[in-house]
Formats: C-alpha cells, structure tokens, sequence
C-alpha cells in the first residue's frame, strides 16, 4: 500500500490560514452549539469512581441549564468497567456510550486479551470502541500485524463503531501519521483518532489536517465516509471553531455532525458554555458559574 | 555622527509578557507644548478579559505561596525600582512633573513596595481571631485573598498611585488587572518590566493602557473578577461599577487618598482584598482546666 509524502510546510501554512478566519456573533453561536454536540465528555483517570461517571453522565445530558437550547453532548467516553454504569444513567437520552479497549493507552498486550477487553466494553453495552493501534510495531515497520489487529477488533466490536486511536504524539512525522491513517481505514476503523491523551503532544492542527485530508482521500476512492476525531489539548472555543473550519474546509459539510466528528475533550465544554453565555447575557463569565469537573 | 535615538514602543503587560493591544489601537501622548511623547496603546475589552485569564491561571499558585516569598518577592520589586529610578523620574517629568517632585514620587513608590513586603507575612496575626464558641470546637477566623483584582489606578499619577493600589493586593496574595492612567500612562509599562525581572510569576500583574470610560464597564461586569478597586473621582463611574458589581457580588472599593502621603499606606488595605474564612476544629469537650488543644 502506498501512502503519500507529506509536505509539512503546506500543512502549516493551511492551517495558519484555517486559523485567520473571522467567525461572530450569530455564525459564532451556531458554530458552538455545533462543537458542543461533538464532544465526547471523557474520563479516563485512574482516580475514577462511580461519583465521577455519574456525573459526567448527567453533565452530557444537561450541559447548562441556565441557556435555553443547549444540546447534549455527542458521547461519554469511559474505561470499560464504567460502561454498564454510563448506559444506565444515560438511558435513552441519545448520547452515546464510548469506551477506550485493547490495554488502552499503551496498547501493550496479547491480541487475545484486547479481544476479550473489547468484547467486555461491547457487551457490556458500549455503542462505541476506541481501540489504540501497537505503536511499538507500527514504528518497526510491521504494517501488517497493525492492520490484522484493527480488522480483529473490529470484528469483535460488532455492531459498536469502531474509533482507532493513532497516538500521532508517539508518530513522530506527518507522513507516519498518513500511513497510520491508511491503514486503519482499510481495516474497519469507523472513525480515526488522534490521541489517548495521556501523551503529549495531544492534538494538533496539522495533525488533524493530514487525517482529514487521508480521510478525503479515502472518501474519493471508495465512496465510504470515514469519521475523525481529534482528542487531548483542545480546550478553547476559539480553538474548536478553527477545527470546524478546518473540517467544513477539507471534507464538506456532511462531517459538520457528530456522526463523522468529534472532539475528545472535557474542559471545551465549559468553555464553549462560558462563551454562549456571554453572547446571550453580553457580560464575560467566571468558571465559578459552571459545573466543576 | 549623529545618531538616531532608539524609542521604547510602550506595550502593555499581559501574563508576564509585553503584547501590543489585541485591538491595533493607539493614542498619543502629548506633553504641555504638545509634543508627542509616545504612541501608547489603546488596551480594548478583549485585553482586559486576556488579562483576566492569564490571571486567574496565576491565581492558586500566588495565592498559595507562602507569605514569606510574597514577601521577599515585594521586596525584590523595590530593589529592582530602586535601580531603575533616574528611567521613572525621567518619565514623570516628561510627563509634566518637575524633577523634585517626581525624585520624591519614585523613592516614596519603592519605600511603600518595602512597606507592604514588610506586612505580607504579619497581616494575618492581626486580622486572624480565635473564636469563643459554647461547643466543643475550637473555632477560629483566617484572612484568605479574595482573587483577582481589576484595579483602575488613580488618574493623577504615574506611578505612586498605580504602586499604593497593587503592593497590597498582591502582598496579600490576590493577582490583578490595572488599568493605568490614561493621562500619565508611561510609568505604568515600565514598571511592567520592573516586575517581569522581579521574580513575580506571570500573571500575578497585568497592566493595561486605555481609555477608562471604554473599559470600565466591562471592568465591573467581569464574572471571574472576584473585587474591584477604583482609583478614581467621577461619580458616574462610581455608580456604574457598584451597580455592575452585583452582577457576580464583585467586592468594590472606592480609594481617593492622597498617595503621596505617608498615612495613605496601612494594612487595612491588605485587608480590604481578604475573605475570612472560620473554621470549627473539634476538640475535646471544655473542662475547668481549659481547652486541650
């Protein structure tokens, strides 16, 4: 499989230009109220109690009720022995239950006990799987072992769609990103994604552009809509209406929705929130106003 | 040959760094024969909620430091004010000032920066209490900051007025946004510098140039600004920001002393910025030999 060089001067300089953008007032507040429909609300801690879920779940449902016409977020993304918990408290309100798998964030473990993981999260009701790709053995050139394992889980996901964390942090270039990309649409992936966020660099701009445009790419060959979801780091609204630019700009408005995009994030909500806030009331708001998480 | 002199662009100072206005706007600064002076920026609502941000994030760690290195880090502004006087009497008198004056304006500044040093660590013992309660308890009060301080410097300074508004709030371990002088502005930046090579964290000062009757609305309205003090005479303005202040019950304090007075320094100012908080420690039950603790 060919995978295509990556210029990463371009790659800057578009993004640099997504970001001069000048996006207020009404188009701002639409833009918002879309962004926040694509968080997947996520907690991923060692410190992770059934208090905490709870919570988070109830925050996915009810993001502020002070501003009328706020919508849900897209998802809560849990470890697998919350999922059963996050199902039953979300119910049937229609936001989506994810959970990270396959010896999630490493990814250092047998095939067998990534299977049996992902069957877990599935059976336990997961509606989503975020599966991280063996770094390890992408980075030694065993292609073919990353995409047997990706078209593995997949198999195990069921009906679940099936996220590929790529951990473009531990990549290393923009061209290894491209080639992670290619490999995990061909195998099953549903969506790409580009961090654990347990790895620094998260998410980044030119790094979501390179999965974008492999996902156009992927799109023009085989008619199939791949989604993308950037994760880690993106905590700003003015930074996530330069993501939907990005997006809106290189894929169309068919991935302007939480079925092809997502921001893997808990701090963007409030922030978004404080942002809506101050459009409806005209006055900068204070984090003292909005749910601690 | 002669040489062209190099000007200092007078920027604003922001989280430890020396941005030019958000906004692109200036005004110039005349002197009595109407000379320009200085292109100074003209600081818009969007570097003051800048401010803010930057603030807060310096908030937990300045707040929490102890009272000593406050101390110590008051005191090393003064010492580096003090080699930097003939560049702020220079300014003062470019400014209108005559050079007596502006000589006693300078040392008096740096003698109220070693006062409040002095006080960080000793405000406590004076305002704290231990509380006679009829319970098992023993019950006792603490002064703690408030939080983050918008301050508008009195108009008819440079510098003194601008140090005897900020070295109390900051000695008590509150952050702050200042709005300088709009007539006399020049001081304020060059204290800035003063401070970004005093040891003093990034965000703890910020201080903006700018147009008070643009600003203060939103000075006062601000929900993640916890007081408010105000410098300044106009009445209007009084009323504005106390009617503002309830927006988020902003503690607001109106200051006209004369600053060039030794009297116009005392730890109540230190105060003033404080919240107690009073805390119920159970104790063994109360005999006739007295508390056990």
């Amino acid at each position: 499989m060919k995978s295509p060089i990556i210029d990463q001067v371009g790659v800057e300089e578009r993004v640099a230009r997504f970001n001069t953008r000048s996006i207020k007032k009404e188009s701002k507040v639409q833009g918002l109220k879309i962004a926040i429909n694509m968080i997947d609300l996520t907690t991923l801690e060692g410190k992770d109690t059934v208090g905490k879920v709870r919570q988070l779940c109830y925050k996915a449902q009810h993001l502020h009720v002070d501003i009328p016409g706020i919508p849900t977020a897209a998802a809560v993304c849990v470890y697998p022995t919350f999922v059963k918990l996050a199902k039953q408290e979300l119910g049937n309100s229609g936001v989506k239950v994810a959970s990270v798998a396959t010896a999630f964030p490493s990814g250092q473990s047998t095939l067998a006990v990534k299977i049996a993981d992902t069957k877990f999260a599935v059976d336990s009701g997961a509606d989503e799987v975020d599966m991280v790709i063996s770094r390890g053995e992408f980075l030694s050139g065993n292609y073919n072992f990353v995409f047997d394992e990706i078209a593995e889980i997949k198999s195990a996901c069921g009906n679940a769609r099936l996220k590929v964390i790529l951990e473009t942090g531990e990549l290393a270039t923009l061209d290894n990103v491209r080639r992670a990309s290619e490999i995990a649409m061909r195998a099953g992936a549903d969506f790409i994604k580009t961090s654990t966020g347990k790895i620094q660099p998260a998410a980044t701009q030119p790094v979501t552009l390179v999965m974008l445009e492999a996902i156009r790419d992927y799109y023009y060959e085989t008619g199939i809509k791949i989604g993308m979801k950037p994760a880690g780091g993106i905590s700003t609204a003015k930074v996530a209406l330069q993501y939907l630019v990005m997006v809106r700009e290189t894929l169309g408005n068919d991935w302007l929705n939480n079925q092809y995009f997502r921001f893997g994030a808990s701090s963007l909500a409030n922030d978004i929130l404080m942002q809506l806030a101050k459009e409806a009331s005209g006055v900068y708001q204070g984090g003292d106003y909005f749910s601690k998480d | 040959m002669s040489r062209i002199e190099i000007l200092k662009t007078y920027k604003l100072y922001i989280g430890g760094q020396f941005p030019r206005t958000e906004s692109g706007r200036y005004y110039p600064l005349l002197d009595k024969k109407k000379n320009v002076i200085a292109d100074v920026c003209l600081g818009s609502r969007k570097d003051f909620r800048n401010a803010v941000v930057s603030a807060r994030g310096a908030f937990n760690s300045w707040g929490g430091r102890t009272a000593y290195n406050r101390s110590q880090i008051l005191y090393r502004i003064a010492e580096m004010l003090e080699k930097r006087k003939s560049e702020f009497i220079e300014e003062i008198i470019l400014q209108g000032g005559n050079k007596a004056d502006a000589k006693k304006e300078v040392e008096l500044s740096i003698d109220r920066l070693v006062y409040y040093a002095g006080w960080c660590d000793k405000f406590q013992q004076i305002f704290s209490s231990v509380n006679p309660v009829a319970s098992s308890h023993f019950n006792f009060s603490v002064p703690e900051p408030t939080g983050v301080v918008a301050i508008v410097a009195p108009q008819d300074s440079s510098l003194i007025g601008l140090v005897s508004l900020i070295a109390p709030i900051i000695a008590g371990g509150n952050v702050c946004i200042a709005l300088a002088s709009e007539k006399m502005p020049l001081c304020s930046i060059t204290f800035g510098e003063v401070l970004a090579t005093s040891d003093v964290p990034a965000g703890v000062v910020n201080i903006i140039t700018g147009k008070t009757s643009e600003l203060i609305s939103h000075m006062s309205s601000h929900k993640d600004v916890n007081a408010l003090v105000y410098g300044g005479k106009d009445q209007k303005e009084i009323k504005l920001v106390k009617e503002n202040a309830t927006l988020n019950v902003k503690r607001v304090f109106v200051y006209q002393n004369n600053w060039n007075k030794t009297e116009s320094q005392n730890p109540y100012f230190i105060f003033d910025t404080q919240e107690i908080k009073t805390t119920w420690h159970p104790i063994e039950n109360i005999g006739v030999g007295g508390a056990k603790y």
